[in-house]
C-alpha cells in the first residue's frame, strides 16, 4: 500500500498514456511530465510570498500582511491581480525588444531546469547522463538575462544594478559548482537520479546522506552560501538593495514584467534548494529508516520547505553585505575552501571506514576555515605598479 | 547529400561568416567574435567526424573540441583585457584608428 | 574496403521514413538558427544586439551538438560560452563605452576584399567538403559519448593536455586579470 501511494503519480501517467494514440505517444508523455511542475512551482512560489512576508514581520515583531483573507492567505491573488492590471510602462529610450526579452529568458532558464530534479523515486521529467552539468548550464544563462534587463532599460540605476548582479553572480557560481563536484566524485556519475539512488540506504536507522560526512556537510554550506548569493537574497542582496539602488536591474519595469522577475527569481530559489536536497540531503529519502512509508515526495517538498524557511530565517537576520565584503568573501574564502573540500573528499575516498578518515577530513577542512577567515581580516593591497611612458 | 556533408557545409559557412566578420567590422571586439566564431565551427567539424567517422569510441573529436572550448575561453580573456587595455591608453577602438606604434 | 569489412558489424540500418525526416527538420531548425544568430553577429550596428545574437547562434551550435550524441560538449558550450564569453564580451562592450550608436561607419576601409575573400573561403571549403564526402562510407551506429567514457579517457590518454589547459587557464586567468587592472587605484 505505501508504494502504490508513493507511486501514485506515475502510476496515474501509465494509465492515462494507455489511452493515447501510438503516435503522439512521446510528445504527449512529455507534456504529462512537465504540467504538473509548471503548475506546483508557481503555486509553491505563490504560498513563499506570503510566507515570507509573515515570516519576515513576525521576526520583526509586526503582523505581515493579513487583510487580504483569513491571516492573509489570499495575498498572492492580490498581488497577482495588482500585477496584471497594472500599466506596463517601458521607457521611450528603451531597447524595446530586449526590454521585452529579458524576464522571458529569466523565465525560460528557470523553468527548464527542473527538468532534472527527481521530485519523487521515478518521478523525473529528464533523466539526463549530465544531469548536474545541464542544471548549472542553464544557469549560467540567467546571468545574461539580467544584462539584457539592465542595459536595456537604458538607465544608470539599473546598469549599475546589472553590473553588480552579474559580478556577484559569476563570482558565486564557481563555489556553486565545486561544491557539487565533491557528490560527483563521491557518487560517481552526473545524473541526478543516480545521486539520489546512492544516497538512499541505510546503515541502521542513519541514512547515507552526504551531509552526513565532513566533506558532505562542508559542501552543502557552501552550496547554500552560493545559492543565497545565486539568487540575489538577502544577506547578498546588494544589486536589489531596497534603500541603495531602489530596485537595481528592474527598476524600469511595471506590471507582469515586474512580477515575472519575481517569479523567475524564486524560481531559481527553489531549483538551486531542489538541487542543494538531490545531491546533499538525499533527495527524496527519508531520513530514518522506520519513516520510509511516507511517500517519496512528501519528503521532496518538506525538505524543501524547510530550505524556504531557512533562507526567510537568514534574510530577517543578517544585514546587507557591502558589495566589496561580498567579492572577497567569495574570491578569497569560498573558493580556496571548495578546492580543500575537494582535496579532503578525495582523501576520504581512499582512507579505510573508521574514525580515521572523519578527523583527518574534519581537521583539514576546520584548519582551512579558520586560516581562510583569519586571512580575509587583513586587507591586503597590492602595490601600486608604475608606469613611465615616453610622452 | 549525406549528414556529414550537411553539418560539414554548415561548419564551412559559419567559418566564413566568421571570417567575414573579423575581417570587415570596425571594432575590435566585433573582430574577437568573429574569431570565437570560427573557433565554434572548427569546433562543429570535430564533433561531426567523431559521430560519423571511425573509432567514435576513441574519443578523439570530443576531447579537441572541450580543450578547443577551453582555448578559446582562455583566448577570449585575454584578447578583451588587451583591448581594454588598448581603449585605456588610446581612447578609442577603433581599429582603423589604432594605426601606429607610437603611444 | 579491409577497413570498410571490419566496421561493417557498426553499421546499423540507416534511419528510415519517419525518424529520418524527424533528423532532417530538427536538423535544418537548429542550423537555420545557428545561421541567423551568427550572420546577425556579424551584421548588426549595436554592439549589444551582436553580442545577444551570438548567444542565440552559440544555443544553436549547442543544440546540433546534442542531435549529434555529444551531451557533455554541448552543455559544456553553454555554461563557457554563453555563460561566460558573452558576459566576457558584453562587459567589455560596456567598459570600452563601443554601445552607444557611432557616427563612424560600422565596417573597416577594406570591407569589399574582406567579404570577398570570405566569400571564396567558403567556396573553397564548400567545393572541397562536397567532393571530398560525396563518395566516403560513413558510419552512422551512435557511438555512446557518455560523460563517464569522457572522464576516464581524460584521466587515461588525455592528462597531459588536461594537466596544461589547468596551466593555460590559471595563466590566462592572472594575465587577463593584471591586463585589465586600473593601475590608479593605488595613488588614492
Amino acid at each position: 500500500m505505501p508504494e502504490i501511494i508513493d507511486q501514485i503519480f506515475v502510476v496515474i501517467k501509465h494509465w492515462f498514456m494507455g489511452y493515447v494514440p501510438g503516435g503522439i505517444q512521446p510528445l504527449a508523455s512529455a507534456v504529462l511530465s512537465v504540467v504538473p511542475v509548471m503548475i506546483v512551482f508557481p503555486v509553491l512560489f505563490a504560498i513563499t510570498t506570503v510566507l515570507e512576508r509573515k515570516g519576515l514581520g513576525r521576526m520583526q515583531n509586526r503582523y505581515g500582511p493579513n487583510r487580504a483573507g483569513w491571516f492573509g492567505i489570499l495575498q498572492p491573488m492580490a498581488d497577482g491581480v495588482k500585477s496584471l492590471t497594472k500599466e506596463d510602462i517601458v521607457p521611450r529610450t528603451a531597447d524595446q525588444l530586449v526590454h521585452f526579452l529579458a524576464p522571458v529568458m529569466l523565465v525560460i532558464a528557470s523553468f527548464l531546469v527542473y527538468a532534472v530534479l527527481p521530485i519523487g523515486r521515478n518521478m523525473v521529467i529528464a533523466n539526463l547522463n549530465a544531469g548536474v552539468l545541464f542544471f548549472f548550464a542553464i544557469g549560467s544563462m540567467v546571468e545574461l538575462s539580467v544584462f539584457m534587463a539592465g542595459w536595456s532599460s537604458h538607465s544608470k540605476y539599473s546598469l549599475l544594478g546589472a553590473m553588480r548582479a552579474i559580478a556577484q553572480m559569476i563570482s558565486y557560481e564557481m563555489p556553486l559548482v565545486l561544491a557539487s563536484v565533491v557528490v560527483i566524485m563521491a557518487a560517481g556519475s552526473l545524473s541526478t537520479v543516480t545521486i539520489v539512488n546512492m544516497q538512499a540506504g541505510y546503515t541502521w536507522i542513519w541514512p547515507h546522506w552526504y551531509v552526513f560526512t565532513p566533506w558532505g556537510f562542508t559542501g552543502f554550506v557552501i552550496f547554500m552560501i552560493a545559492a543565497t548569493a545565486e539568487s540575489n537574497r538577502c544577506p547578498f542582496d546588494m544589486p536589489e538593495g531596497e534603500s541603495e539602488i531602489i530596485a537595481g536591474y528592474y527598476i524600469e519595469y511595471s506590471g507582469f514584467k515586474f512580477a515575472l522577475f519575481f517569479l523567475g527569481e524564486y524560481l531559481g530559489m527553489f531549483a538551486t534548494s531542489a538541487m542543494a536536497i538531490t545531491l546533499f540531503l538525499g533527495g527524496w529519502a527519508a531520513p530514518f529508516s522506520f519513516l520510509t512509508w511516507i511517500p517519496s515526495y512528501v519528503w521532496f517538498f518538506a525538505k524543501l520547505l524547510a530550505i524556504i524557511f531557512a533562507f526567510i530565517w537568514v534574510r530577517g537576520t543578517l544585514p546587507r553585505l557591502r558589495m566589496d565584503q561580498l567579492m572577497n568573501f567569495a574570491w578569497k574564502f569560498m573558493l580556496p575552501l571548495s578546492l580543500i573540500n575537494i582535496v579532503g573528499a578525495g582523501i576520504w575516498h581512499f582512507m579505510p571506514a573508521g574514525f580515521g578518515r572523519w578527523g583527518v577530513v574534519s581537521l583539514l577542512v576546520a584548519l582551512s576555515c579558520v586560516l581562510l577567515s583569519r586571512g580575509l581580516r587583513r586587507n591586503k593591497w597590492f602595490h601600486v605598479r608604475t608606469y613611465r611612458f615616453a610622452t | 547529400m549525406s549528414p556529414l556533408t550537411g553539418y560539414l557545409l554548415l561548419s564551412a559557412f559559419l567559418f566564413s561568416i566568421g571570417l567575414a566578420g573579423a575581417l570587415t567590422r570596425r571594432n575590435a571586439i566585433l573582430v574577437l567574435i568573429g574569431i570565437e566564431l570560427m573557433l565554434n565551427a572548427a569546433n562543429l567539424n570535430f564533433i561531426a567526424f567523431w559521430r560519423y567517422g571511425p573509432h567514435p569510441e576513441a574519443l578523439t573529436g570530443v576531447m579537441f573540441a572541450i580543450f578547443s572550448i577551453g582555448v578559446a575561453a582562455a583566448e577570449a580573456a585575454v584578447g578583451l583585457s588587451i583591448i581594454l587595455a588598448v581603449y585605456r591608453h588610446s581612447r578609442t577602438t577603433d581599429l582603423d584608428k589604432l594605426n601606429s606604434m607610437k603611444g | 574496403m579491409v577497413v570498410l569489412v571490419q566496421y561493417v558489424h557498426l553499421y546499423l540500418p540507416p534511419l528510415h521514413g519517419w525518424n529520418r525526416f524527424k533528423m532532417i527538420i530538427s536538423f535544418l531548425l537548429l542550423a537555420s538558427l545557428t545561421i541567423i544568430g551568427t550572420a546577425a553577429a556579424m551584421s548588426l550596428k549595436n554592439l549589444v544586439h551582436c553580442v545577444l545574437a551570438l548567444t542565440l547562434g552559440l544555443v544553436g551550435l549547442a543544440g546540433l551538438y546534442l542531435q549529434l550524441g555529444a551531451q557533455f560538449v554541448g552543455f559544456t558550450q553553454i555554461l563557457v560560452y554563453v555563460g561566460a564569453v558573452a558576459i566576457l564580451a558584453a562587459f567589455a562592450i560596456m567598459m570600452t563605452r563601443s554601445a552607444d550608436p557611432t557616427l563612424s561607419n560600422a565596417t573597416a576601409t577594406f570591407r569589399t576584399s574582406g567579404a570577398v575573400v570570405a566569400v571564396v573561403v567558403f567556396a573553397v571549403l564548400a567545393w572541397a567538403i562536397y567532393y571530398g564526402t560525396a563518395h566516403q562510407p560513413i558510419f552512422t551506429a551512435q557511438p555512446e559519448g557518455s560523460v563517464g567514457q569522457v572522464g576516464l579517457a581524460l584521466m587515461h590518454h588525455f592528462v597531459l593536455p588536461l594537466e596544461v589547459i589547468g596551466l593555460l587557464l590559471t595563466a590566462a586567468l592572472i594575465g587577463a586579470g593584471i591586463l585589465a587592472m586600473d593601475e590608479h587605484r593605488g595613488n588614492q
